[in-house]
């Protein structure tokens, strides 16, 4: 119930329209998108259909939404969110362990495998940890979603909000990593497939996402 | 609450032009054996979006002046949100903005709501036009620094400043016509978009040549002659519910037609300069809010004060600085 007007809120202030397009899932979902703001996956949770959304556990920062009652709160108990230590990894942390128990537990995921929030709304390269997700469940569809203009809306470094409108464009489902795939060639393929819905890339180039073209 | 019955009138001719459009259109797409075209299926996209406006418009007329200026506030804040999305924005512009939609615009329709009318006149074109500049040249980006700033007021200037001169009418002391200002918003309104549809129909039906086809290919000389003429009557025909004489309520018909018009093209112009063809997606049909304000930017004001001028109203005089103001700036100087 709340969660439902905070969705209904978020997508007021950000313009973001809810997502129809997928049908019901028969399988566990990684979400992943490129990364410029702290709404980012606020934004994506509020564009899910509710059946869906209930699902979604968006991947976040721990330092940043551990800090004060209210994003503690906001983490926990309306995003459910799977908070991940940063900077030093020690032997204790594992956060491709943690991520992936939720998946067991039939949750979704929200990833950015950018790994940190882009300065100027450019894709950077793509870390490992979805290579590590996807080699962990092959079943599980890997579904990019681009997010246009967070970076303008609340730009890294700013706490206060340009209520411009933003757009989450979800695409096809990515084949996951396939049989003699390097790490290096899936992560680039999966990038590819999430800058397509941009149209950054001329079709020509376009990395096959599904095998149908 | 009493509402007034002319005003029940008007509304009540709206509701009935709309299902007659309704049925038009129901009737269009069942003489079109298989899938309607393109211009059907927007006309029927375009027809439900009214039935929508004129609800929201109709439900805020009953609630009375305060939710009317809540409404313009949102419609503002919807054209003014559409603009900056559209306009390309540099980094250093992100605190202007957020100065712009969180301060500026509430502020400047507090002014109006009080109101305070002399502050309603100048506080964008001198304070907040003073502002916007300073804090984009505290940021530090000289990177196309006048287009940027100039970007920037035009948009609240359009967006906020000209748009609320239509809940200002609801204010305008005129001898005889007091109470009922309700009625001159609702003409406004009316005649401004009716003439915009009017323009679409005889543009759509018989237009063949282009005013100005690189700015806006669907104006025609033909929709709008026809179309202006056609609002020119109507127009005439409300004179009851307006302070004017059937001549007057004629001319000032005419002029909301041209500014109507005029703003349009300008409007379309300044879309086509940032390289779009909608201003938004916010209006089924329509495109975005700005899409179906663009013509009353320039009518609002200038109706507003022309309006003025013909009932020969002081306004500085009849909306001064209101008590409770001055208390609160006491307070503070």
């Amino acid at each position: 119930m709340i969660q439902n007007v905070i969705a209904q809120f978020v997508r007021l202030i950000t313009g973001v329209r809810l997502n129809h397009d997928h049908e019901r899932q028969t399988s566990a979902r990684i979400y992943y998108a490129n990364h410029s703001s702290h709404l980012d996956f606020v934004v994506i949770w509020a564009a899910l259909p509710s059946h869906a959304r209930k699902r979604a556990r968006p991947v976040a920062a721990a330092d940043y939404w551990n800090r004060g009652p209210i994003r503690r709160y906001l983490a926990g108990k309306i995003f459910k969110a799977v908070l991940i230590p940063r900077g030093k990894v020690t032997r204790h942390d594992d956060p491709i362990g943690m991520m992936s128990a939720v998946i067991e537990q039939g949750s979704d995921l929200i990833i950015f495998p950018e790994g940190t929030r882009s300065e100027d709304g450019k894709v950077a390269d793509f870390r490992s940890g979805l290579y590590a997700l996807a080699q962990l469940h092959p079943q599980a569809e890997l579904i990019p979603v681009y997010l246009e203009n967070l970076n303008h809306i609340l730009p890294k470094g700013e706490f206060l909000m340009v209520p411009i409108i933003g757009n989450a464009i979800f695409g096809n489902p990515c084949e996951g990593p396939r049989h003699g795939e390097t790490r290096h060639d899936f992560l680039l393929r999966a990038r590819n497939s999430l800058l397509t819905l941009t149209g950054h890339l001329p079709p020509t180039t376009q990395a096959p996402c599904s095998d149908e073209p | 609450m009493n509402l007034d019955p002319e005003l029940l009138y008007l509304v009540g001719g709206v509701v009935v032009l709309l299902a007659l459009s309704s049925l038009i259109t129901s009737i269009l797409i069942r003489r079109q054996h298989g899938e309607p075209s393109a211009t059907i299926k927007n006309l029927k996209h375009r027809v439900t979006a009214w039935w929508w406006m004129v609800g929201v418009f109709g439900i805020s007329m009953a609630l009375g002046k305060n939710a009317l200026f809540g409404l313009y506030l949102l419609l503002s804040f919807l054209a003014l949100r559409e603009f900056v999305t559209l306009s390309p924005m540099p980094r250093a512009d992100h605190r202007t903005l957020s100065w712009v939609f969180f301060i500026i615009l509430p502020l400047h329709y507090l002014f109006a709501w009080a109101p305070w009318y002399g502050m309603f006149t100048i506080f964008i074109p001198v304070y907040a036009f003073i502002f916007i500049p300073i804090r984009s040249a505290l940021a530090g980006d000289v990177d196309h620094f006048l287009e940027r700033t100039s970007r920037i007021q035009w948009g609240v200037l359009t967006c906020v400043y000209f748009l609320s001169h239509l809940p200002m009418l609801l204010y305008l002391p005129i001898q005889g016509y007091e109470g009922q200002n309700a009625k001159l918003l609702f003409f406004v309104v009316l005649i401004t978009q009716i003439s915009d549809v009017f323009q679409y129909v005889f543009g759509k039906t018989m237009g063949r040549r282009k005013i100005a086809p690189n700015v806006s290919p669907g104006k025609t000389w033909e929709g709008l002659i026809g179309g202006g003429l056609t609002t020119v009557a109507l127009g005439t025909s409300l004179w009851w519910a307006t302070p004017f004489t059937p001549i007057s309520a004629a001319v000032m018909s005419l002029i909301l037609v041209i500014a109507g018009f005029l703003g349009g093209l300008v409007m379309s112009a300044v879309k086509r300069s940032i390289g779009a063809k909608d201003w938004g997606r916010g209006i089924p049909g329509h495109g975005g809010v700005l899409d179906r304000m663009d013509s009353l930017l320039f009518a609002a004001p200038v109706f507003f004060h022309l309006t003025g001028y013909y009932f020969g109203t002081n306004l500085a005089k009849a909306l001064e600085q209101p008590p409770w103001f001055r208390s609160i700036l006491k307070f503070w100087m």
